[in-house]
């Protein structure tokens, strides 16, 4: 009787997010990539027959060929400050994940200790880095260290945002289930809300994998300037100063192409080691 | 004989055990079964009674301001008897599901109380699976004695937790994750993890909703034979008639937060000693079209139409 289920689902293929594409989401996958190429080499055209045809000087707007040949170029000093930005925004990204997840936790436990604290993290959403930057260096120097809180500043909001709201996001009736079979606080959250929160905690991460990378390099703006270490940001400041700016703009592609690997790592790492929390049910 | 000697005598056979009920009363018209208001916890006082709700009231909202405020159950009574199976029956918002609730422990009560004679453990199946989709299927079902025993004893857990799946046919689907499962499949793993606390009373509520006819008779059909190898008390939400008189020894009918009437199940009786084995072919006898006729004129006399 039962088996007339049981050989429904043998069949099945898996649902929601992990179903297999069908034959015509290749076209569309290809058409996108098609589309979007299509759409980058009619920009780079454009600009460089602006540069051509209203005889723009290379100082204001270097072609499109000039930015590459000059990337090219400065290849080993680029790779290198990429390196360093791209490190920067990662670490900050695990540290801001590691404090903004201990605060979650605490904040989840005690609602009193949220109603004092959390407008003190939307505070750190609010402020400016660029204001913040100066003072940092006053407190900790030109170091590594000082780009590294600078940018955590930054990623921390949306990860506590999410990880909070992920926390108390337990179904209703999972609750229940908890509570009928009297587990503990350190049980519901271990075995419940922490399970739950992992979604949310990686839809955060993903936020902020973009705003690490820009924090990393705003803050190198500042702290490059006596620092023995060289990203992005102090190459941009100092090819800025000597008026390079075909040098600028590949360092601003690749700025571009750091966020982008950031992005992708995290849900590289979601996928992998994460992909069972973030199925529904 | 008057509807009150009738009623009388029915009381008096049900606190005899020896007793059977045919031969005081040969063939009973199904209509006097009906044990009219049985707010009286006394009524049951021969049986053993697994839980006792008395004077069990629940209010929702409001704060302070008591006319604000919703009850949701109001001032009910009812005995629950060790090893029956009770259907709460009733429309939308009447208050079966917060009975079954408070019950479960799950809902406290404005006033009234709510009594547990057994210390046996108590088991509940949502209406959804509500399966923790980032745990395989026998984890899902050792959880309930990973949070009872703090994870002591992992290996017997597991060993339980095979055993409950092996009840509800699923000895094949232990490594799958939910989202691999068909909604029965899902169901009968909440069913399983309720199963392997082994307890002693069982709360259903509104399973098989979700599910199409033919698995609903199916999952109906797996409670009856669990209930028959273990005999632990079911208390049933349900919204349909069928359903509870398949599955039901006693139907207690709701409206607007109290009960109108507590009907025994003349159907069902058979299914006591295993004599009918499948809930299809009760369906299928003229007693269930009458008592079918029975409980949908209680449900329509207690809204009133």
């Amino acid at each position: 009787m039962i088996s007339r289920e049981r050989n429904q689902t043998d069949h099945r293929k898996p649902s929601t997010t992990h179903q297999r594409m069908p034959n015509h989401g290749w076209h569309d996958a290809a058409w996108s990539v098609v589309s979007v190429l299509v759409v980058a080499i009619l920009g780079l055209l454009v600009w460089h027959l602006c540069v051509r045809i209203f005889d723009l000087p290379k100082i204001l707007l270097p072609t499109p060929w000039q930015v590459a040949e000059a990337g090219w170029r400065r290849r080993d000093e680029l790779l290198m400050a990429s390196w360093v930005t791209f490190f920067t925004a990662a670490v900050s990204l695990m540290v801001a994940i590691l404090i903004g997840g201990v605060l979650s936790v605490i904040f989840s436990q005690s609602r009193m200790l949220r109603r004092a604290f959390f407008p003190y993290v939307i505070f750190l959403q609010t402020v400016p880095i660029v204001a913040i930057a100066p003072l940092l260096i006053i407190w900790s120097g030109y170091e590594f260290r000082t780009a590294v809180i600078a940018t955590v500043i930054i990623c921390l909001f949306p990860i506590v945002n999410n990880i909070t709201t992920g926390l108390e996001s337990s179904r209703p009736e999972h609750h229940d289930l908890f509570r009928l079979y009297g587990a503990s606080r350190w049980q519901m959250l271990v075995r419940l809300q922490i399970p739950t929160s992992i979604r949310y905690l990686l839809l955060g991460a993903r936020i902020s994998s973009g705003l690490a990378v820009i924090g990393a390099i705003v803050a190198e703006f500042f702290v490059s300037n006596g620092a023995d270490y060289v990203g992005l940001g102090a190459l941009m400041t100092r090819w800025q100063g000597l008026l390079q700016t075909d040098a600028l703009i590949a360092a601003l592609g690749m700025s571009t192409l750091l966020g982008l690997a950031l992005f992708g790592l995290v849900n590289g790492i979601g996928l992998i080691f994460f992909s069972r929390y973030t199925r529904v049910d | 004989m008057s509807w009150e000697t009738r009623f009388r005598l029915l009381r008096t056979s049900d606190s005899i055990e020896s007793s059977r009920r045919d031969d005081i009363l040969p063939t009973p018209p199904l209509s006097t079964v009906v044990l009219k208001s049985t707010s009286n916890p006394e009524t049951n006082a021969g049986t053993e009674n697994a839980v006792t709700v008395r004077h069990a009231t629940v209010e929702f909202g409001g704060g302070r301001r008591s006319r604000d405020r919703v009850k949701a159950i109001d001032n009910v009574d009812i005995p629950i008897r060790a090893g029956e199976r009770l259907a709460l029956v009733g429309q939308s918002g009447c208050g079966k599901t917060t009975l079954l609730r408070v019950v479960a422990g799950l809902q406290s009560l404005t006033s009234g109380q709510c009594e547990h004679h057994n210390p046996g453990s108590t088991s509940f199946v949502f209406q959804q699976p509500a399966l923790l989709p980032w745990r395989r299927v026998i984890r899902n079902v050792q959880l309930p004695l990973e949070l009872q025993s703090g994870n002591h004893n992992a290996v017997s857990a597991r060993d339980a937790a095979t055993a409950a799946l092996k009840e509800v046919e699923l000895s094949d689907a232990t490594r799958r994750f939910p989202y691999q499962l068909s909604g029965g499949m899902k169901m009968r793993v909440s069913i399983a993890r309720a199963l392997v606390t082994r307890p002693d009373l069982l709360l259903l509520d509104e399973p098989f909703a979700a599910l199409d006819d033919l698995l609903r008779t199916q999952l109906g059909e797996l409670v009856t034979r669990l209930w028959r190898a273990h005999r632990f008390t079911v208390v049933m939400v349900t919204h349909n008639i069928s359903e509870a008189i398949a599955l039901s020894d006693r139907i207690c009918v709701m409206h607007d937060g109290r009960i109108s009437s507590v009907l025994e199940n003349p159907v069902t009786q058979s299914q006591r000693d295993a004599s009918v084995e499948r809930s299809e072919d009760v369906r299928r006898t003229p007693e269930f079209a009458e008592f079918y006729g029975v409980v949908s004129d209680q449900l329509r006399e207690a809204a009133g139409t």
